[in-house]
């Protein structure tokens, strides 16, 4: 038992110093017919570091990692390629092992890494300020959500079709006990999106329109003419983009006048982890940071006159307001926020510019090449680095068949949207800076195969 | 001759060079090891970076005329400058690795590196959530393997396994009993939640619609069962319950709080938050609880990499578990793993209640507490409770005769002992105590919680700390509380040796700067 420290004498000279006789009088309140008798029976007793690799090990083995084959997943997660020293900032003990840093004297480390987060994810999407993360970005849309009904005292979320249909489904979900009024229909399949369609839904009962960007489907559409339209009914533009890479190639939601852009970090620092943990992003303008959820890190001066770092506005959070702040978050992402920002200063503006243009042009690239295969046809005239083809056949199957040989080729539309026959053709095909060029004539030879 | 504590001579004294407190001032203002680190908006500039990429191809861009022209503002480092960047802040960390770390409720033990190996196989980081379930067999095995530990260790037949952190495991847990009232055609208004609640409790409650009601406590820092009782009827949802409470205490009345909720229709809800005072010894199944959440970041060792992520995963009672959040991992008779997402819900898990979280959960935080419960097990869990209560009773013990222990008096704490601010003069207050076990090398206490007790200082040391660590830190802690009882002016402005003096949080809050701004864009914002 190596993380146990104290020694059977340790434990006796304790006990007596307590003036006990032994540990089960130290659980004296907990009556005796609940406490077991000995170690819980149907679990293994404790094992060596060696014995449990093992275990661990042959759990893994049984999955096919991305980097083993031809990958070309998306949809809200992103293979990006992260530089070593991310991962040995991240180990650092001091930073691994810390609490949220609620004493600042000793927490300088932690606040201010959150303090230059929180300005460049509020950089990248064009807006004025961002929090120090939530825990991921279908979450941080419901919150945006609640957040506009807080400021519009409104109830009718309008949602794009082109939003992540897992975020549609958790704001379904939360939007149930809330008595939240949401309009969504699923997407079609067409190359330009429901941009117009949305604009005849926001009226003056709308809190908010919701618009992912670049959306489900890839595609990429100007959000100025749904801002102006909301903002002409006092409603909200929430923008959400779950690529922030796309950002060092497009325009910022913020440029489109969007009043709360959220976000999924994932794609900087974290990599895929079979879907968490990962970082949700929240920024908004100026004029509605005193109706934020999360936490929030604040520059001030110490008893010298020295700059520091602080958590502020706590007057939001549930640790003082209890259940009339403005969420219950409380742990966040913080770790994952690390990795992103570490991530993001490695890049700089240069290399976020790069790595994004790397990875439309490649895109550009393999939309090209498969939207030559027989039976394939491709459906956005925009995109950055994910497209939606459309199958002669249903594309579900042939994605099981295509793992099968060890080539992961995009997701389904049939998985995301299991209910919709319209959409069971499409498929999703993520291509960034790690798909190389061989992996890419795999793909297409074996999707060449199976639609011949 | 004075000795020193390792039994060798000391120097001589007239040898000796004195501390200087008026040491000169340093040309850079740094103190040796302890060193200043501009921002990277200070140091870093747009055009440098750490990453070589490969050249793109030359094709057109296909962007919508949507090109992003317009400077960012996104400065960048070298790798090298990048790792000492961060280095150096790390630097400025109090951290589990570096000392005990006392914070009451918030069980921060230690962090095993085994975990953080595990989590970082390509097996379990590298793999997709949306891959075909085929090729993630591993993963889905993974998750039911958790599942089955912590149903074993609750004594619940069901776990939700998505919940991203502790609050969200509330959430998940209101949602089904809301849920659960509204299929009998009850849907009722109220949760009650103790004083002593964290406050994410009624934050909960409120979020998922409810109205929240307090449930006082009695002279003994327990739910006052006959006022519970009183206040229960049919407008009563159900009751948030922390167990053991955050006065460190069992509530030894829990199966006869849960049966009077049952009996008035309602459920219950436990905040498992303190879980590492029983795991191993008691199963919450047996307290009538109807839904727990477990923070894996706190009773199952992953880090809590200062705030998170954590994973809050919910443990269900038959009334609940047909409620219970998608998606769910299952296994069909051929040794199969699979999800039930929206697709398959309806065959499987009809009354779910939803999906609370894209994709599946906190899988990187699964590897790592199930790579923790393996290598404790069953007598190692068992083992970690009776420590965790042992330690934290031998700190009340040695501690009760200088500082006041509100409820000593009823008999031992669980994993965490109580005191308050009582006796201490001159106007020192916690959080003045709490700044100077900054001095002596300490994380502070939890301060000011539960609010039931005036100046509340919550001492949970975990069972990863050995009796020569927690004498070391008992001996701060009685050192400086008696420079609180005695009114140590000094008190009032320490820490004197942190990175930083006191900080102004006042002038924070009033004059919000949350984003770096270039100095002379700030001079214009600030007239």
């Amino acid at each position: 038992m190596r993380y146990l420290p104290q020694t059977p004498e340790d434990r006796q000279a304790m006990l007596a110093a307590i003036g006990a006789r032994s540990v089960d009088e130290l659980f004296v309140d907990v009556p005796r017919e609940v406490q077991l008798d000995g170690p819980i029976r149907d679990l293994p007793m404790h094992a060596g570091e060696m014995a449990v690799e093992a275990h661990m090990k042959a759990l893994a083995k049984r999955n096919h990692a991305a980097g083993d084959m031809p990958f070309f997943l998306g949809a809200g997660a992103y293979r990006h390629h992260v530089p070593a020293s991310v991962d040995h900032i991240i180990q650092r003990g001091e930073f691994l092992t810390a609490y949220t840093p609620y004493q600042p004297e000793i927490a300088q480390g932690t606040l201010q890494t959150l303090f230059e987060f929180q300005t460049q994810v509020a950089r990248l999407f064009g807006v004025d300020v961002a929090n120090a993360s939530m825990y991921d970005g279908s979450t941080a849309c419901w919150e945006a959500i609640v957040m506009a009904r807080r400021i519009t005292k409104r109830g009718k979320a309008v949602l794009s079709s082109g939003l992540h249909p897992h975020y549609v489904s958790v704001c379904d979900t939360m939007a149930r006990f809330t008595k939240d009024q949401l309009v969504y229909e699923a997407p079609t399949l067409d190359a330009v999106g429901d941009n117009e369609a949305l604009l005849d839904q926001i009226d003056d009962e709308t809190s908010c329109v919701v618009v992912q960007y670049p959306d489900i489907l890839g595609r990429i559409s100007d959000m100025s003419a749904l801002a102006e339209k909301a903002h002409a009914h006092k409603a909200l533009l929430i923008a959400v983009v779950t690529e922030p890479v796309a950002l060092g190639a497009i325009k910022s939601p913020g440029e489109m006048d969007a009043d709360i852009v959220v976000g999924e970090g994932q794609s900087l620092g974290v990599g895929l982890q079979f879907g968490g943990p990962y970082v949700g992003l929240f920024g908004c303008k100026q004029k509605y940071v005193r109706q934020m959820p999360g936490r929030l890190c604040g520059e001030t001066v110490d008893a010298e006159g020295k700059r520091g770092f602080v958590l502020t506005l706590s007057t939001r959070e549930q640790h003082i307001r209890r259940e009339k702040a403005t969420s219950n978050i409380c742990t966040n992402s913080g770790l994952c926020a690390l990795a992103f920002t570490a991530h993001m200063t490695l890049l700089g503006e240069k290399g976020l510019r790069e790595l994004a243009l790397l990875n439309h042009k490649k895109a550009v690239q393999v939309a090209d090449r498969l939207n030559a295969i027989k039976g394939v046809s491709l459906l956005n005239d925009s995109f950055f680095n994910e497209f939606t083809l459309v199958l002669d056949q249903d594309a579900r199957p042939i994605v099981r068949r295509l793992a099968d040989q060890r080539i992961l080729a995009g997701v389904s539309l049939g998985r995301l949207y299991p209910d919709d026959e319209k959409l069971a053709h499409g498929l999703l095909v993520a291509v960034t800076e790690t798909s190389t060029d061989e992996e890419v004539e795999q793909l297409a030879t074996a999707l060449e195969s199976q639609l011949s | 001759m004075n000795m020193l504590a390792t039994g060798r001579p000391t120097k001589q004294e007239e040898n000796l060079i004195m501390p200087d407190q008026t040491a000169t001032e340093t040309h850079t203002g740094n103190r040796a090891l302890m060193v200043d680190e501009p921002l990277i908006f200070e140091r870093g500039s747009v055009d440098r970076c750490g990453v070589d990429l490969p050249e793109a191809p030359v094709v057109e861009n296909r962007l919508g005329a949507m090109d992003r022209s317009a400077s960012i503002g996104l400065p960048g480092l070298s790798e090298a400058e990048a790792v000492r960047h961060y280095t150096r802040l790390s630097r400025q960390n109090y951290a589990i690795d570096v000392g005990l770390f006392p914070l009451g409720s918030c069980t921060m033990k230690h962090n095993p590196r085994l975990n953080e190996k595990m989590a970082r196989l390509k097996g379990f980081a590298d793999i997709h959530p949306l891959q075909p379930m085929e090729s993630v067999q591993g993963a889905l095995q993974t998750i039911y393997e958790l599942a089955d530990w912590l149903k074993k260790l609750t004594g619940m037949p069901a776990v939700a396994m998505s919940p991203k952190a502790g609050a969200h495991g509330e959430l998940c847990g209101i949602l089904a009993i809301r849920s659960a009232l509204e299929a009998r055609g009850d849907a009722r208004e109220v949760i009650l939640v103790p004083e002593s609640a964290h406050g994410t409790n009624p934050a909960t409650a409120a979020f998922a619609g409810y109205k929240v009601e307090d449930i006082p406590a009695n002279d003994a820092g327990r739910v006052d069962l006959n006022a519970l009782k009183a206040r229960l009827g049919p407008d009563v949802a159900g009751v948030m319950i922390t167990n053991p409470n955050t006065c460190g205490l069992f509530e030894p009345d829990m199966k006869a709080i849960s049966d009077a909720v049952h009996d008035a229709g309602g459920l219950v809800y436990c905040d498992g938050a303190n879980f590492n005072a029983i795991v191993g010894r008691v199963r919450p199944g047996d307290l009538g609880v109807d839904a727990m959440h477990i923070n894996l970041h706190k009773t199952f060792s992953t880090p809590h990499g200062g705030g998170g992520p954590g994973s809050g995963p919910v443990v269900f009672s038959e009334a609940l578990a047909p409620y219970a959040p998608l998606p769910f991992v299952e296994i069909n008779d051929d040794g199969h793993y699979y999800l039930v997402e929206e697709e398959t819900a309806e065959d499987h898990h009809e009354s779910s209640f939803g999906r609370m979280v894209a994709f599946h959960g906190q899988m990187g935080m699964f590897t790592r507490a199930l790579t923790y419960m393996l290598s404790h097990g069953a007598d190692g869990l068992k083992q970690v409770s009776e420590d965790a209560v042992l330690n934290a009773n031998y700190i009340l013990r040695q501690l009760e005769d200088i500082l006041d222990a509100p409820f000593a008096h009823s008999g031992p704490c669980m994993h965490e002992a109580l005191f308050s601010d009582k006796g201490f003069s001159n106007e020192l207050s916690t959080l003045d105590l709490a700044k100077g076990m900054i001095d002596e090398g300490y994380h502070p206490m939890t301060m000011y919680f539960p609010l039931v007790v005036h100046g509340a200082m919550l001492v949970e040391p975990t069972e990863t700390e050995s009796k020569a660590a927690i004498d070391e830190f008992i001996g701060a802690f009685r050192s400086v509380a008696k420079r609180a009882k005695a009114g140590d002016e000094d008190l009032k402005t320490a820490p004197h040796h942190a990175p930083r003096r006191r900080l102004d949080e006042t002038l924070a809050a009033r004059k919000p700067i949350l984003v770096w701004k270039e100095p002379e864009e700030f001079a214009e914002a600030a007239e």
